[in-house]
């Protein structure tokens, strides 16, 4: 066994740590103030081929694992919670699937841009009625001629304004015990019907670009269905697994964060004439926020393991989505009752990791969703 | 254009710094390219990609130093080169990090050398002159833009925050001042090509040298932290006093002025 990072993963978190100190930490504030997609971060991000880590060098990846993409994406976390979002969410969700199960050519036209960081995809498949419970669907594909004509409905959509090509899921038939049918269709922008729009005032991660899309009437062609036309809910369920490793990575971003700002503060701030870093019940919370973390961590990069190897990880990375994303709240709320009465102003920061790390409490998967998909790898 | 860059693995200063027994404690510190260095590897990839050639990073040290060598690969130098003293090497001060270098540069052409304006952990700013002296090269300092044209390199320099302009030729030697490039970020495909980049592996006895011909010619007698810093004080009332004790002060307790 070896816990050891390979020259390339340190390397690599290196980089994103250093990028993300100088590029993304001093616009962190007003990201979240003025709820603002960071696009030319994205850009600069692309250029370093972050966006494509994942993915081979023949569809313009850089051939790294999912250990490495996790580590990239905990460093951003650390310093924005909303950049950290945008990006777990163009790879995980946008890419990946494409990558999963495109044909070659939908890997060539859709994936390939992508993974040079040349734009962003989204991932459609929450909708107004159907959450947690993805089977209840309703937007519908129905097949004229040589294309597919979808309606339906699509909500908190990350980065639909700013994606290249939107993966949409809909009920395209019903299978023999009457049950439906779900596939998934590459949608390219642009494409006529299709309206996106960004409605939502929320509480977190106010700078992920968050999106309504309404499908009317939208064609493509029929080569753009993804993947297996019978298993389109299968290879979503897949496609949560692997994003589910980031979110985890992203919440190990934010904890870590809340930590290191409460241990700096509980240092510098005198009471009772000492710095309060000597009361124990300061240590105390330092001590099991340190702990979380560390084991969170663990959990990540162990699921991130099984992923690179070829093995399931499907319970792994929930005990790791679940563990990290209430590892990430309790830190940053123990991070901001440390500060006291400066914890609840804007300004240290300590705040918004309690507002964004609520987010991942819910995305891709609640936690009672997570305690669901354990309970079941469990034979329950 | 064969292009080398001098770079040493340092400490990273604006992390915690502790010493024990007169030495700098080596678990904890956090170790990154010294950054005077990082300007040397950008500008040597810059004159590359313009004049063509190869880009050769060198750095003594031991094996941790690898490390540092395989971000400068990654960040787009050809190859590096790790002259490891772990084995042979107690100590070592300027005088052998000079003495080493002037015999690896000895079967070697070098059309240029970059060097950082100084380490920022001992800044002693030596290694650079005191080779190009034993190599017989032109040495400018503290550059801020270089532009190579033929056998000519006009060069502005810093100078105490004016400029210097000056014109040399080929072969030279140059240490690099902040403001020279913005060093870039090592891209993910290039930490990933820089796993198949060739990475050379001396040891002084491969360079002919004894241990006795390296030996220091100085001797660290102590080292220990500056101060630690005094807690300030605000001056309060009009302006004009506020002016007044200020002025004051900095006579008699700052003694300043």
């Amino acid at each position: 066994m070896n816990f050891e990072l390979t020259k390339e993963q340190e390397m690599t978190r290196k980089m994103v740590q250093d990028f993300a100190r100088d590029v993304i930490q001093p616009r962190a504030i007003d990201i979240d103030r003025n709820a603002e997609f960071p696009e030319d971060i994205f850009k600069e991000m692309g250029k370093l081929g972050l966006l494509g880590i994942p993915f081979p060098e023949e569809y313009g990846g850089s051939g790294g694992d999912t250990v490495t993409y996790a580590l990239a994406v905990e460093e951003i976390g650390r310093v924005c919670g909303s950049t950290g979002l945008s990006y777990a969410a163009a790879v995980s969700l946008g890419a990946s699937p494409i990558y999963y199960f495109g044909t070659e050519e939908q890997k060539q036209e859709f994936l390939t841009p992508l993974a040079k960081g040349e734009g962003l995809a989204s991932f459609g498949l929450t909708e107004p009625n159907a959450g947690s419970d993805a089977g209840g669907t309703q937007t519908r594909a129905v097949l004229q001629g040589d294309h597919y004509v979808i309606n339906g409905e699509k909500s908190w959509i990350t980065n639909a304004e700013y994606a290249r090509s939107i993966t949409v899921t809909a009920v395209s038939g019903k299978r023999e015990d009457g049950r439906n049918i779900i596939s998934a269709f590459i949608v390219p922008k642009d494409t006529p019907g299709m309206k996106i729009t960004s409605p939502y005032e929320k509480m977190g991660v106010r700078g992920s670009n968050t999106s309504e899309i309404i499908l009317e009437d939208v064609k493509v062609p029929k080569e753009n269905i993804l993947g297996d036309p019978q298993k389109g809910f299968k290879q979503f369920l897949h496609t949560l697994d692997g994003g589910r490793i980031s979110i985890a990575a992203l919440a190990v971003g934010i904890a870590q964060a809340s930590l290191d700002r409460a241990l700096e503060y509980a240092k510098e701030r005198k009471q009772f004439g000492q710095p309060i870093s000597n009361f124990q019940a300061i240590q105390f919370k330092l001590a099991d926020m340190a702990m979380e973390v560390e084991l969170a961590r663990n959990m990540v990069l162990k699921s991130a393991w099984l992923k690179d190897q070829g093995k399931n990880f499907t319970k792994e990375s929930a005990y790791a989505k679940l563990f990290a994303s209430e590892t990430a709240f309790r830190s940053s709320n123990q991070a901001i009752q440390i500060h006291g009465g400066y914890g609840y102003m804007r300004e240290y920061e300590v705040e918004r990791f309690l507002r964004d790390a609520k987010l991942l409490e819910i995305g891709e998967g609640t936690s009672e969703i997570q305690r669901m998909v354990i309970a079941r790898q469990l034979g329950c | 254009m064969n292009i080398f860059v001098l770079l040493k693995r340092t400490f990273d200063t604006e992390e915690k710094i502790a010493i024990n027994n007169g030495r700098i404690e080596d678990d904890g510190a956090e170790y990154i390219i010294n950054p005077y260095d990082e300007y040397a590897v950008e500008e040597a990839i810059n004159i590359r990609d313009e004049h063509g050639g190869e880009v050769t990073v060198v750095t003594i040290g031991d094996e941790d130093a690898e490390k540092q060598l395989r971000t400068a690969l990654a960040m787009g130098a050809d190859q590096a080169v790790l002259i490891n003293t772990e084995d042979d090497l107690e100590e070592g001060d300027q005088f052998t990090t000079v003495k080493i270098l002037e015999a690896f540069f000895d079967d070697r052409e070098a059309d240029i050398i970059l060097a950082g304006n100084v380490a920022i952990d001992e800044a002693s700013g030596q290694v650079g002159p005191r080779l190009a002296e034993r190599l017989n090269m032109s040495c400018v300092t503290t550059i801020t833009s270089i532009t190579i044209d033929g056998d000519t390199a006009n060069i502005e320099r810093d100078v105490e925050g004016d400029v210097e302009k000056v014109e040399t030729s080929l072969p030279l030697l140059v240490t690099c001042q902040q403001g020279l490039n913005e060093p870039r970020y090592p891209s993910l495909p290039g930490i990933m090509k820089a796993k198949k980049k060739p990475l050379e592996e001396l040891e002084i006895d491969d360079l002919d040298l004894e241990e006795d011909d390296v030996e220091p010619k100085t001797k660290t007698i102590e080292i220990f932290l500056p101060p630690e810093k005094q807690a300030g004080k605000v001056l309060e009332g009009e302006m004009d006093d506020q002016v007044k004790e200020l002025v004051s002060l900095l006579k008699t307790e700052a003694k300043v002025l």
